[in-house]
């Protein structure tokens, strides 16, 4: 073993970008992502902030003013009993931006869990756990939610359980034929040859290359949760009154549109439409930076 | 040889360059390629991969990918300026008189269109409609030697065998009678006896058809074979051109030298010296270059060499007319080897088999009938001995291979011996010394090794598993184990796909040797890897075995290196061992028929024109295996009834070398006496 030469890199490993920062470079080129993450920020910064720079306190009567349309004083006019509509829709962000998130994620991470079990073992666990999960799938989430909240009583820890198991089972799909097709591929079999336990194969070897189809999956599903919460928010089984909440308040306002008071239900559902087109926007653009 | 004088050529290129917009910038990848194939030519364009071949092909066709774009030149299809055709013109061109065979015809087809319509669809764009195009097409399918085509054509190419969707693709090509014909690595996915079919086919068709012939390929002897003038490509630039033979003969150009010393060639061993490589790497794309492009990987380089661009010497003699681009052209066979050929081997001493199988089986369940992937397989490997299994795809290698590692376990009955201790058939059951002692190095690095890790997780964590090493201990080792396949700390901090193909190999090498294995299986090692970067991974592969004493397991459709790296082989078909001996006696001979089948579909440089021996159709289901001896259908020995009726046993012909067929040993003598006059 003379005369030994080295190899070194290829010249051009430098010059070549880690996957994370050309993931993020692409992001950065999407319009669809950045219009859709402007979108989610503004609503993201109103949840944080919004209290502080509100013209009206959103909770506060006037019932004086009650009824009242856009006017200059009020933006978006006021409801029956007088409070800001405007200062309303912007604080009403804050609850729905916590519970959709904390949802997604518990689905996300249950979700996750589920896939790889039931990916990398496949057979009978595989066969056992998939058939379970596809029953609750065929539950509609709005009878999951009633049966819920008769057993834990209506608070938002329900919702986010709630849509958060509803939705596991879909990541855990996503996540499963994900995992199936890295399974086969050599360093699943070289990870046994090491007598590695599952364990670590399913988490240390295979988890860190089914990320990207988490990620898209992720953000579609925030997509989702936020229309669920919504929705939830409307049917009363979510956010309680009196505080600020976009479902709540169409739901509460909408018998009036039929008198002319619109702006009561408008603004909040707008609100709701543009966070969900936000999201998925930004989904969109998430699923193109990795599938490029 | 063509006289470019005499009439208007096939294809011209001059100062033809093409560059490719790589992250905001134009990079060069063609650097005025000027080549000429004359009316009826066959010209090969070689190099290695990343040297701009395809780009050329796409070129000609201005089908460049949308990132690419021809920034210089004049491209001439039969006297027409490519370059000036409109949109219209351009797409007759390519429906007439240019024709395109791609590496992959599992994608060049439409999977979801039957045969047929593909190919009607064709002639209907020439204005040949309904039953005559019905006829066209049934008639092409002819000229490609497929049998039958009346049922090919109701068929979806998924129910076709590689080289039957790759004789399909040929058909589509030659529909429209075209002038110039342009085959991009045809044969490179294919098996070497499927190969041999396809490389005929196309010779033969030469001869009753017109077209020119653009041929790229990176397998030097296929282009031998096939080509009246081959190109070599380096860096997007020609280094040498001239007639075929006389190139490959007598080369002059450095590169082309190197290129050539690259293969194991006219019986190679490991023991009587290693490979020459060449050093260093291809300049990335859009690299400025001042001088020759390969002056930094060339030993003849001076001074001169990397300031001045060396033209295109002329080099025309009474052998036909010759090009070379090298300053020193005259002295280009007097490169010296970049690696000594020297090996210190000490003749081993006979040992006890490190591994015995016995009567191992593997049975699948398909579709409720049993598919035996391995039937009966025994045999045994000794110390520091490569063991080397050949075969067909579908002969059952790679699935010997995982049942010895236990990523499938074998049907009962068999047994596998490791030192002398029966190793449980399931890899949960083996113990750890077991398993650490049975390593693969897989054929594909990217899927071998985990794209999220970095090398050095990737090396270490083998090394805290297979040697049980940490802390300290374990970055001593780490350094060893780098070392010893030639990487250096600056690879530990990289992810795989930062890495080239063969040193990723090299990884996947350090990883099988972290635990100091009795046994590495080589499954394909060096199939994915251009021949220069194959000659230093089978280099390292022999210096690792005559350090570590390990045996080897090596798996290749590539006799030539097969033969290079193995003291035994056992030819496999259809899960059956068809010859088992000693590496000399099975490729000298005689062998058994299909083992001679194997050996006479390898194309050769040396081209000594053999009594060629072609396999008729595929390799039978393993489902449903012909009677008696699993070969009689595709045999040319065949010697009657008793062939379909018993299966022959595997009779000991020579000690230590058997064979699985009816013709007595002496008697395959002398029929191959005959037919063979030198294998490869």
């Amino acid at each position: 073993m003379s005369a030994v030469q080295t190899p070194s890199p290829a010249q051009d490993d430098t010059r070549r970008r880690g996957p994370l920062a050309e993931v993020l470079f692409s992001l950065l080129r999407s319009r669809t992502f950045l219009v859709g993450i402007a979108i989610v920020l503004f609503w993201v910064v109103c949840a944080l902030f919004g209290e502080h720079f509100v013209p009206y306190d959103p909770l506060a009567d006037d019932i004086i003013n009650a009824l009242a349309p856009p006017s200059r004083e009020h933006w978006f006019g006021t409801d029956q009993i007088g409070r800001d509509v405007f200062s309303r829709v912007i604080v009403g962000s804050r609850d729905i931006l916590t519970v959709a998130p904390l949802a997604t994620l518990l689905a996300t991470v249950a979700g996750t869990a589920l896939g790889l079990l039931t990916g990398y073992f496949r057979g009978l666990v595989d066969d056992v756990v998939s058939r379970i999960l596809e029953a609750f799938m065929a539950i509609p989430v709005v009878i999951v939610a009633l049966l819920a909240i008769v057993a834990l009583g209506t608070s938002k820890t329900t919702v986010i359980v709630v849509i958060g198991l509803s939705f596991a089972p879909i990541i855990a799909r996503t996540v499963r034929s994900a995992v199936l097709a890295e399974r086969e591929l050599d360093y699943v079999a070289a990870a046994q040859l090491r007598h590695e336990n599952a364990l670590h194969t399913m988490f240390v070897e295979i988890l860190p290359n089914v990320i990207p189809p988490i990620l898209v999956e992720t953000t579609v599903r925030l997509g989702y949760a936020i229309f669920a919460v919504a929705t939830l928010s409307f049917m009363g089984f979510g956010i309680q009154p009196p505080s600020p909440d976009w479902g709540l308040s169409i739901s509460s306002n909408y018998g009036m549109i039929g008198g002319g008071f619109w702006w009561t239900v408008l603004f909040d559902a707008l609100a709701i439409a543009s966070l969900v087109i936000g999201v998925n926007l930004a989904a969109d653009g998430v699923h193109g930076a990795f599938n490029d | 040889m063509t006289e470019p004088a005499k009439a208007r050529n096939a294809l011209e290129l001059s100062d033809l360059s093409v560059a490719y917009r790589v992250g905001g910038r134009n990079r060069a990848v063609l650097r005025n390629l000027s080549l000429t194939i004359g009316q009826g030519e066959a010209y090969g364009l070689v190099g290695e991969s990343g040297c701009g071949k395809s780009t050329a092909a796409l070129a000609v066709v201005r089908y460049l990918p949308r990132n690419g774009s021809i920034s210089g030149g004049a491209i001439a299809l039969d006297g027409q300026d490519v370059m000036k055709l409109d949109a219209e013109a351009l797409r007759r061109a390519r429906a007439e008189s240019v024709s395109m065979v791609y590496q992959d015809p599992g994608k060049a087809l439409n999977p979801s269109i039957r045969i047929g319509r593909q190919l009607t669809e064709i002639f209907e764009l020439a204005g040949v409609s309904g039953q005559a195009a019905t006829d066209r097409s049934i008639a092409m399918l002819n000229r490609v030697r497929i049998s039958d085509p009346p049922s090919v054509m109701q068929r979806y190419p998924h129910q076709l065998s590689g080289g039957m969707q790759q004789r399909v693709a040929i058909a589509m090509a030659l529909a429209n009678d075209p002038s110039m014909l342009i085959l991009d690595e045809p044969t490179t996915g294919l098996d070497a006896t499927v190969e041999a079919e396809v490389l005929d086919l196309i010779a033969q068709l030469r001869q009753e058809l017109s077209a020119s012939i653009l041929f790229i390929s990176h397998n030097l002897a296929v282009v031998s074979n096939m080509c009246d003038r081959v190109g070599v490509l380096y860096a997007g630039m020609l280094v040498e051109e001239g007639p075929t033979d006389v190139v490959f003969n007598d080369p002059r150009h450095p590169y082309t030298v190197a290129l050539l010393r690259c293969l194991p060639r006219g019986g190679q061993r490991k023991d009587q010296g290693r490979l020459d490589t060449i050093p260093g790497f291809l300049p990335g794309i859009g690299t400025v270059i001042k001088g020759c492009a390969f002056a930094d990987r060339c030993a003849l380089a001076t001074d001169r060499c990397r300031t001045e661009l060396p033209p295109l010497y002329d080099l025309t003699d009474e052998r036909g007319r010759r090009l070379s681009r090298c300053h020193y052209h005259d002295q280009a066979q007097a490169l010296p080897r970049a690696t000594p050929a020297d090996v210190a081997t000490a003749p081993k001493p006979a040992t006890a088999p490190v591994l015995r199988v016995a009567g191992l089986n593997k049975t699948y369940a398909s579709h409720g009938y049993p598919l035996r992937a391995v039937k009966d397989v025994s045999l045994d490997l000794r110390p520091g001995e490569t063991l080397g299994l050949v075969g067909e795809s579908g002969s059952g290698k790679t699935t010997f291979a995982r049942l010895l590692l236990g990523l499938v376990p074998p049907d009962a009955g068999g047994t596998i011996e490791l030192e002398g201790k029966a190793l449980a058939p399931k890899l949960e059951n083996r113990g750890d010394d077991q398993v650490k002692a049975m390593q693969i190095v897989f054929q594909n690095p990217d899927s071998a090794l985990n794209r999220s890790h970095s090398i050095r997780h990737i090396l270490g964590r083998a090394l805290k598993r297979l040697a049980g090493l940490s802390g300290k201990a374990r970055e001593a080792r780490l350094d060893d184990l780098v070392r010893s396949v030639r990487l250096t700390d600056r690879h530990l901090a990289v992810k795989p796909r930062q890495l080239s193909g063969g040193l990723k190999q090299r990884v996947a090498i350090a990883r099988a040797f972290a635990g100091d294995p009795r046994i590495v299986v080589c499954d394909e090692p060096t199939s994915a890897l251009d021949v220069s970067v194959q000659a230093a991974i089978l280099n390292l592969l022999a210096d690792l075995q005559s350090k570590e004493d390990v045996s080897y397991i090596f798996i290749s459709h590539d006799l030539g290196v097969v033969r290079y790296l193995s003291d035994k082989i056992a030819v496999l078909y259809l899960g059956r061992i068809m010859e088992i001996g000693p590496s000399e006696a099975v490729f000298s001979g005689p062998h058994h028929p299909y083992t001679e089948a194997l050996l006479s579909a390898v194309p050769k440089l040396d081209q000594t024109e053999t009594a060629r021996i072609r396999l008729d159709g595929e390799i039978p289901s393993a489902v449903n295996p012909p009677s008696g001896c699993v070969f009689h259908t595709r045999c040319p020995r065949k010697i009657g009834p008793i062939c379909e009726q018993q299966e022959p046993p595997l009779a000991e012909a020579q000690p230590g070398h058997s064979i699985r067929c009816h013709i007595p040993y002496a008697e395959l003598a002398r029929l191959q006496k005959a037919a063979v006059a030198e294998p490869a």
